[in-house]
C-alpha cells in the first residue's frame, strides 16, 4: 500500500523504570507524508515509546533508525536537531513568557550579545502564517493570555521551527472542544500533505479512523500489531487494545423513581462571567452541562465550589440556605469537584497515589487514629480497583503514573470523600476506552446511590449518553436546557446561539 | 495480562503485603547521599582524630550539633511548605539575651522565664506566618524583616551589651547531662532533648494529617486548597514550629555558649543549608526529617573536620559558603534531571 521507505524505525525498544518493565521489544515505523496513530489502554507505554524517540529517555534495549540510518538520541536537543518533534500530553510553555519567546526558548536569535527581539518575532510571525493563525495569534502574546487551543497551536509552531520531518502529537485533543479539534485536524493535513510523518495518540477512535492510515496498538508494553485503518473496523481495534469486547453503550438512566429531592439549588448566581445562573439538581440524577470553551462551564463548578463564589445569588443544599466561601467549606458542605487541569489543579505530583487519593478526606476528616489509618488503606486499595488504576504500587509518586492513570487518581481523590453532590469537570480527558466505561458505570452508580452529579463535558456523545438533563450554556448563562437523548445538532444549536431558548423536547 | 506488567489486581494484592517497607524506603530513598557525606565526613575526623571514636568525644559532638540540628528539624516544616524562615537565628539570640536580662542570674525565675520564651517563640512564628499568608508578603521578606525587628529589638534592650546573667539551673540545658553513666561517662541532656525533638518531628511530618497537608501545601498550593487543604493555616503552623525550635535552640546554645549579642548569628543560613543537604526541595513538596537533621549533623561534623584541619574561622566560613552553594547546585540538578 505504502512504497515510501520508512523514514523512522524503531525496532525492539525496550525500557524499564526502577525494574519494573514498561516497553518490551516495541517495533515502530512511520514513512513521509503518513499519519500514523498510537493507540492502547492508559499506561500501555505509548508517550514512554515516544519520549525515547524524542531522546527524553534512553531505551534499554532496541534501536532506531532515520531514513535507515540508526541513531542514538541522548538528550532532545539531538533529536530535535534530527527533525524529530515531539508535543506532549502535558503542555511545556512558561506562561509568563510570550509566544516568541516560547517558541526560541535556549536558541535566541542574537545580535552581539543581546537577542534580537526583531528578528525573532519575525520568525515567529512566519510560523504562524504557516498555520494560518497569525490574526488570532500575536508573537508578542504572552502565553497565559492564550486559550489552550491557541497554546497548542504554539506548541506545533514550535514543533515545525526545528524543521520537523516527523512530528509525534501525545493526546493533542484531549484539552479542546470540538470545533477546535476540527481546525486541529485541518493543520495535521497541512502538514502530512507537505510531507511530515505525523504521529498521533490518542484515545478517541474517531479521531484515530478520521486521520491516521495505519494504526498501531499497544498493550502492557508490546506490539499487539499495526493495522490499516480502512482494513479493522472500531471493534475489532478495541478488541486489540483491551483484549475483550467492550459493548460502547452508556449505563441506563436514572428511572424516575430513582430522582429525589433537590440536592443542589441556585439561583440568580452572577458572578464576574457569570449572570442568571439558576439550577437545581436532584439526588439520583446525572445533569451534564454542554457549552463551548469560555461559555463559563468552569466558572459554574468553581463558583459552587466555593473558589471564586457567586456575587449575587442563593445557593441551598438540601433545601438549607448556605454560604460558601472556599473549597474546604464546600467539601465541608458535602460537595466534591474534580477539575479538569490535573496536573496544575489536581494532583501533588510529588506525592504518593495514596497521599493524593487521601488529601481531600484527610483534609475535612478528623484525627487520623491508627484505626482509621488502617481502614483508609483498606479502601485506597477499594479506590484504586474501583477506578482500576494501574500503577507499580500505591506508594508511587503521581508524577510517574501515565496520563490517564493520574487522571483516575483525581477521581479516586473525589470518591473517598464520600460527597453527596459531585461536580465532574471532564472527568474522563485522557482516559482510555475501557477504563472511561467503567468510569461511566461508576457515575451512574454514584447517582443510584443518591448522589446529585453535575458533569462538564466537551464531548457531546459522552454528554448525550450519560447524562438525565443537559443544560447549554452559552456566554456566562444558560441558555437552555434539553431531555435525555437530545441530539448533538440541538445541543451545538443552543451552544452557538442560532436558535433561541428552546424548552424540553 | 502478561506476567511482570504492573496491573491492576496483582499490583495491588501485592501491595497489601509490603505497604511500610516500600514507604519507608521511598522517604529516605532521596536521603541516601546525604548519610553518605554525613559517614564519611565521619569517618575523615576520626583518621584526623582517634579519640573522635571514643562515646564520650562523640556525644560532646552531638551536644555541640544538638541546636542546630533541632533547627534543621523547624526549618524542615517551612521549607516543605514551600517559604523560608531566615529569623531563626536572630530568634536565638533575642532569647539569649532575653533570658540573661529577665532571670538576672536568679534561679527561682528559670521555669516561668522559660514559658515566656516559648511564648515569643509563638508570637514570632505566628507573626511570620500571618505576615506571610495574609498579607502575602513574601516569606523571603517577612522573616528577613523579622530578623531585622529582633536584632533591633535586642541591640535596644541591652543598649549594647547585654546585661544579666543566667542562672545555673536554665545553663544546665545545655551544659550538662547524666553523669556516671556506664560507657559513655555523661549523657547530656540536650541530647535527650534532641532525641525528644527529633521523635516528635518526625511524627509530625510523615505520620499525621497535619504533615500530609504541608507536603501538599509546598507541592502544589492549588490542587491542596482546592482539596480543602487551609494552606494558609498549615503554613502559619509551619512557622510557629520552626520558630518554637528556634527557642529550644536558643535555650541550648545560652547554656554550652554563654550570653553574647551573635549568639544566633548565621544559624539561619546553616540551618536552611542542612534542609538543602537533606534532600528538601528549596520551593517546597518534598524532603524527609531524618534527612534534614543528618544534614544540620553533617554541616557540624563540617565544621569539626575544617577546624582540626586548622583553618582559620574566615576560612572556614568561605569553604562554608562554597559547599553550601554547591549542595543547592548539585540538588538542583537532580531535580531537573528527574
Ligand atoms: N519516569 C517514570 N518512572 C517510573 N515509571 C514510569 C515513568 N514514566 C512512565 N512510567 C510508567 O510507565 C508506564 C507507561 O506509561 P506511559 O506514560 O508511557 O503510558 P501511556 O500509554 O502514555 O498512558 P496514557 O494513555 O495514560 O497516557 C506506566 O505504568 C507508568 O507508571
Ligand atoms: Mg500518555
Amino acid at each position: 500500500m505504502i512504497s515510501a521507505p520508512p523514514i523512522l524505525q524503531m525496532r525492539g525498544i525496550t525500557k524499564r523504570f526502577f525494574s519494573v518493565p514498561v516497553l518490551e521489544n516495541v517495533d515502530l515505523d512511520a514513512t513521509a507524508g503518513e499519519v500514523h496513530a498510537v493507540v492502547g489502554e492508559n499506561g500501555a507505554g505509548k508517550s514512554t515509546l515516544m519520549k525515547i524517540l524524542a531522546g527524553a529517555h534512553q531505551p534499554d534495549a532496541g534501536s532506531i533508525l532515520l531514513d535507515g540510518e540508526e541513531v542514538r538520541f541522548s538528550h532532545p536537543r539531538e533529536a530535535q536537531a534530527r527533525g524529530v518533534s515531539i508535543i506532549y500530553q502535558e503542555f511545556n510553555l512558561l506562561p509568563e513568557r510570550t509566544v516568541a519567546q516560547n517558541i526560541f526558548l535556549g536558541r535566541e536569535p542574537m545580535r552581539g550579545p543581546v537577542v534580537d527581539a526583531g528578528a525573532m518575532e519575525e520568525a515567529t510571525a512566519m510560523l504562524l502564517t504557516d498555520l494560518g493563525v497569525e490574526h488570532s495569534i500575536s508573537p508578542r502574546a504572552p502565553i497565559r493570555e492564550l486559550s489552550v487551543a491557541q497554546q497548542q497551536t504554539v506548541e506545533i509552531a514550535k514543533a515545525l521551527s526545528f524543521e520537523a520531518s516527523i512530528l509525534v502529537m501525545d493526546e493533542p485533543t484531549a484539552a479542546l472542544s470540538p470545533h477546535e479539534v476540527e481546525a486541529l485536524f485541518a493543520r495535521v493535513r497541512l502538514l502530512q500533505s507537505r510531507g511530515l510523518a505525523v504521529i498521533y495518540i490518542s484515545h478517541r477512535l474517531k479521531e484515530v479512523f478520521d486521520l491516521a492510515g495505519r494504526i498501531t496498538v499497544l498493550k502492557d508494553g508490546r506490539t499487539v500489531g499495526t493495522v490499516a485503518s480502512d482494513a479493522v473496523r472500531p471493534g475489532e481495534l478495541v478488541r486489540m487494545m483491551v483484549g475483550r469486547e467492550l459493548d460502547h453503550l452508556f449505563p441506563p438512566r436514572a428511572a424516575p423513581a430513582e430522582i429525589g429531592a433537590v440536592r443542589l439549588r441556585v439561583q440568580g448566581g452572577a458572578g464576574d462571567r457569570l449572570h442568571g445562573i439558576d439550577l437545581d439538581v436532584r439526588a439520583g440524577e446525572i445533569v451534564g452541562i454542554a457549552g463551548l470553551a469560555g461559555a463559563g462551564r468552569t466558572e459554574v463548578a468553581r463558583a459552587i465550589f466555593g473558589v471564586e463564589p457567586f456575587t449575587a445569588g442563593v445557593v441551598a443544599l438540601d433545601g438549607k440556605p448556605v454560604r460558601i466561601r472556599s473549597p474546604r467549606q464546600a467539601i465541608r458542605a458535602g460537595i466534591g469537584f474534580l477539575t479538569e487541569d490535573r496536573k496544575r489543579e489536581g494532583l501533588v505530583l510529588p506525592q504518593s497515589v495514596r497521599d493524593n487519593a487521601l488529601l481531600a478526606f484527610r483534609s475535612i476528616g478528623r484525627r487520623q487514629s491508627g484505626g482509621e489509618a488502617a481502614s483508609s488503606r483498606r479502601s485506597v486499595v477499594d479506590l484504586a480497583r474501583l477506578v482500576e488504576l494501574r500503577a507499580a504500587s500505591l506508594e508511587q509518586e503521581v508524577r510517574y503514573l501515565s496520563g490517564g492513570n493520574q487522571q483516575k487518581v483525581v477521581l479516586a481523590k473525589w470518591l473517598a470523600t464520600r460527597a453527596r453532590i459531585l461536580i465532574f469537570d471532564e472527568p474522563t480527558r485522557g482516559i482510555d476506552v475501557g477504563a472511561k466505561a467503567g468510569i461511566h458505570e461508576l457515575m451512574r452508580e454514584l447517582a443510584r446511590s443518591g448522589v446529585a452529579v453535575v458533569m462538564i463535558s466537551s464531548e457531546l456523545p459522552e454528554v448525550i449518553g450519560m447524562s438525565d438533563r443537559i443544560l447549554v450554556m452559552r456566554d456566562g448563562t444558560f441558555a437552555g436546557e434539553l431531555a435525555a437523548g437530545a441530539s448533538e445538532a440541538e445541543i451545538m444549536l443552543l451552544a452557538t446561539g442560532e436558535m433561541e431558548t428552546v424548552s424540553a423536547a | 495480562m502478561s506476567a511482570g506488567s504492573p496491573s491492576t489486581a496483582a499490583g495491588f494484592e501485592q501491595e497489601l503485603t509490603r505497604p511500610w517497607r516500600e514507604r519507608a524506603w521511598r522517604q529516605t530513598r532521596g536521603a541516601a547521599p546525604i548519610f553518605a557525606i554525613l559517614l564519611s565526613l565521619l569517618v575523615w575526623i576520626a583518621i584526623r582524630n582517634p579519640n573522635f571514636t571514643d562515646p564520650p568525644v562523640f556525644l560532646a559532638f552531638l551536644k555541640r550539633a544538638a541546636p542546630l540540628m533541632i533547627l534543621a528539624a523547624g526549618q524542615l516544616f517551612v521549607i516543605i511548605s514551600g517559604e523560608f524562615d531566615l529569623s531563626v537565628g536572630a530568634l536565638i539570640t533575642a532569647v539569649v539575651v532575653a533570658a540573661a536580662g529577665l532571670t538576672e542570674g536568679d534561679p527561682g525565675r528559670t521555669w516561668w522565664v522559660i514559658a515566656l520564651l516559648f511564648g515569643l517563640g509563638a508570637v514570632v512564628g505566628l507573626l511570620n506566618g500571618l505576615i506571610t499568608t495574609r498579607l502575602r508578603v513574601p516569606s523571603f521578606i517577612t522573616t528577613l524583616g523579622m530578623l531585622l525587628v529582633l536584632q533591633g529589638a535586642v541591640l535596644f534592650w541591652s543598649g549594647g551589651a547585654p546585661r544579666g546573667s543566667l542562672p545555673e539551673n536554665f545553663r544546665i540545658f545545655g551544659r550538662f547531662g547524666f553523669e556516671s553513666v556506664p560507657v559513655i561517662e555523661q549523657l547530656p541532656y540536650s541530647v535527650i532533648i534532641l532525641a525528644f525533638v527529633g521523635i516528635v518531628a518526625i511524627l509530625l511530618l510523615h505520620r499525621t494529617t497535619f504533615g500530609k497537608q504541608l507536603f501538599a501545601a509546598g507541592g502544589n498550593r492549588r490542587a491542596a486548597t482546592l482539596s480543602g487543604v487551609d494552606v494558609p493555616l498549615v503554613r502559619t503552623i509551619g512557622f510557629v514550629l520552626s520558630a518554637t525550635s528556634a527557642v529550644i535552640a536558643g535555650i541550648l546554645v545560652g547554656g554550652f555558649a554563654g550570653i553574647s549579642q551573635d549568639a544566633g548569628a548565621g544559624y539561619e543560613f546553616q540551618a536552611i543549608s542542612a534542609v538543602v543537604l537533606g534532600g528538601a526541595a528549596l520551593g517546597g513538596g518534598s524532603g524527609a526529617m531524618v534527612a534534614a537533621m543528618a544534614g544540620a549533623l553533617s554541616l557540624e561534623a563540617l565544621f569539626t573536620l575544617l577546624n582540626l584541619l586548622g583553618l582559620p574561622k574566615p576560612s572556614r566560613d568561605a569553604v562554608q559558603g562554597l559547599i553550601i552553594i554547591g549542595a543547592v547546585a548539585f540538588a538542583a540538578y537532580r531535580l531537573r534531571r528527574t
